[in-house]
């Protein structure tokens, strides 16, 4: 069986490693690296409960090759905490009760955390479209809005250096 | 759900890419986005020996107008085509495509290129570029060739490329004045492929009446469609409603969908009749603000 070595960034952690060219990115951050924040919702490319950033973009992770991202970064929902300090998002979704099961919490956030990189004071109607690819059975939603508003808000308060913490790149 | 076992090659280069291809014919596959190989896989529908990812050769990501032609490269992702301000002002069409194409997750791997490539009736940019009258670019061991958009599609997942050809490019004509396009799209919900949908081109003459008309449908056959009676009747014409409802008739007589989880086939054809004439009020009104 071939394997191919890759070299992936994680959370700012270089990890070598050598994966079978068909491992899903997911796979190789859930079972290889043992980084198990990151959930498996559909495996269709339907819910979002995969999403991560790579290089800076949130995608499914389930629908890319490990071997894809050699060489890329990478920052999952264990990348978000800094120094014991939550992540305006995670703390956005704290306050605000933003999850029930919490299932889609991981995903979701990363697709907030990417969204206020680009966008620092975005609308409601924004923030919608921006999770419309991240399902959540249990909220309704409005909740979540509700966290994505108060880490925007957070996040436009803090000092400019505090908010670069969310690249963690 | 775990795709079978192939062999990864990433080429760095066209040429590269090219050889790849040609080395190990009809058992490889292009890899751009993934968005719709890798779920094909998943379930086995694929089971390519090689892989080719293209996504590192250089060149094939610009958006530019060069000669009266917008060029868009085959590995544009279609978020940068949603966003890109002179898709947005000259080009609205596409970017009403490619705002509707899954979800936001999707679109930033899903590329341009992938889209026309895959050869499935049900995706949005094929209705756009025929309604357009595009032109795709393809290379492959003895250099460039450019195929109509009208030869390219050729049946259901298959197209005019041969499998050691490369989509490299999309030629789409520059907005003559008086002119504009709209794509209007009908879904169960966000990030669904379409119930039906219709793309419609408009250019008027310094008379007001349609010089240009182009019409294409989205997920109603077994290929992309181009309404090429719904178009003649448009011709030479003024527009007015009533133009406009009699060719969005012509066009769902030439839709033939099939009856599935996204609804019976009449109800199909009733869907891109209104999607038609919605497309061609909106292709209307941009030209007249033009
Ligand atoms: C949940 C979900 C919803 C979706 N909804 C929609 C939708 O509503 N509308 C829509 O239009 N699409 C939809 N898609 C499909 C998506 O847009 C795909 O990304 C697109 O169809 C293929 O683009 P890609 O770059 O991902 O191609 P890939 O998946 O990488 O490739 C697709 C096929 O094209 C070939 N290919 C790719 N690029 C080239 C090239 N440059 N030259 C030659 N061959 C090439 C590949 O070998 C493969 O056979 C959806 C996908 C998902 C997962
Ligand atoms: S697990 Fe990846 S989209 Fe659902
Ligand atoms: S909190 Fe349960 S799926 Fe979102």
């Amino acid at each position: 069986m071939e394997r191919v070595p890759i070299q992936l960034t994680v959370n700012g952690q270089s990890y070598q490693v050598e994966v079978e060219p068909r491992m899903l990115l997911v796979h190789c951050i859930r079972d290889v690296l043992n980084l198990t924040g990151t959930h498996i919702g559909c495996d269709t490319t339907s819910c979002g409960a995969c999403t991560v950033l790579w290089n800076g973009r949130p995608v499914k992770s389930c629908t890319v090759f490990a071997v894809q991202a050699d060489g890329g970064e990478i920052l999952t929902v264990e990348g978000l905490e800094r120094d014991g300090q939550l992540h305006p998002v995670q703390e956005g979704f704290w306050e605000e009760h933003g999850l029930q099961c919490g299932f889609c919490t991981p995903g979701m956030m990363m697709t907030a955390v990417a969204l206020l990189q680009e966008n620092a004071d975005p609308s409601e109607e924004e923030i919608r479209k921006a999770i419309s690819g991240n399902l959540c059975r249990c909220t309704g939603y409005v909740n979540i809005v509700k966290a994505i508003q108060y880490a925007a808000r957070k996040m436009r308060e803090t000092v400019p250096a505090a908010v670069g913490i969310a690249g963690g790149e | 759900m775990i795709p079978g076992p192939f062999s990864y090659r990433r080429a760095t280069s066209i040429e590269e890419a090219i050889a790849l291809l040609q080395q190990y014919g009809g058992d490889a596959k292009v890899l751009s986005g993934g968005q719709s190989l890798i779920p094909m896989m998943k379930f086995r529908l694929a089971e390519p020996a090689v892989i080719v990812d293209i996504n590192r050769v250089p060149g094939l990501d610009t958006i530019e107008e060069r000669n009266g032609l917008l060029s868009i490269g085959g590995l544009v992702r279609e978020t940068t085509l949603e966003r890109s301000p002179l898709i947005r002002q000259r080009y609205p069409i596409i970017a009403d495509t490619a705002e509707v194409i899954a979800d936001p997750l999707v679109r930033n791997l899903a590329t341009v290129g992938g889209n026309l490539a895959h050869g499935d009736p049900a995706n949005d940019h094929p209705a756009t570029m025929l309604a357009l009258r595009a032109e795709v670019v393809a290379r492959g061991p003895s250099g460039e060739r450019v195929i109509s958009i009208d030869d390219f599609f050729v049946d259901t997942f298959t197209t005019a490329l041969a499998p050691d050809e490369i989509l490299t490019e999309i030629r789409v004509p520059a907005p003559p004045p008086r002119s504009g396009g709209a794509y209007m799209k009908f879904e169960r919900k966000v990030g669904d492929y379409a119930v039906a949908a219709a793309a419609a081109f408009l250019a008027l003459d310094e008379a007001r009446k349609i010089v240009r008309a182009g019409i294409g449908l989205t997920n109603v056959s077994y290929k992309p469609l181009r309404a090429e009676a719904a178009e003649n009747a448009l011709l030479g014409q003024a527009p007015s409603d009533e133009l406009f409802r009699a060719a969005a008739e012509l066009a769902a007589q030439a839709a033939d969908p099939t009856s599935d989880l996204r609804g019976p086939a009449e109800y199909k054809r009733a869907v891109a009749r209104t999607m038609t004439f919605r497309a061609l009020q909106k292709a209307l009104s941009r030209a007249q603000a033009a």
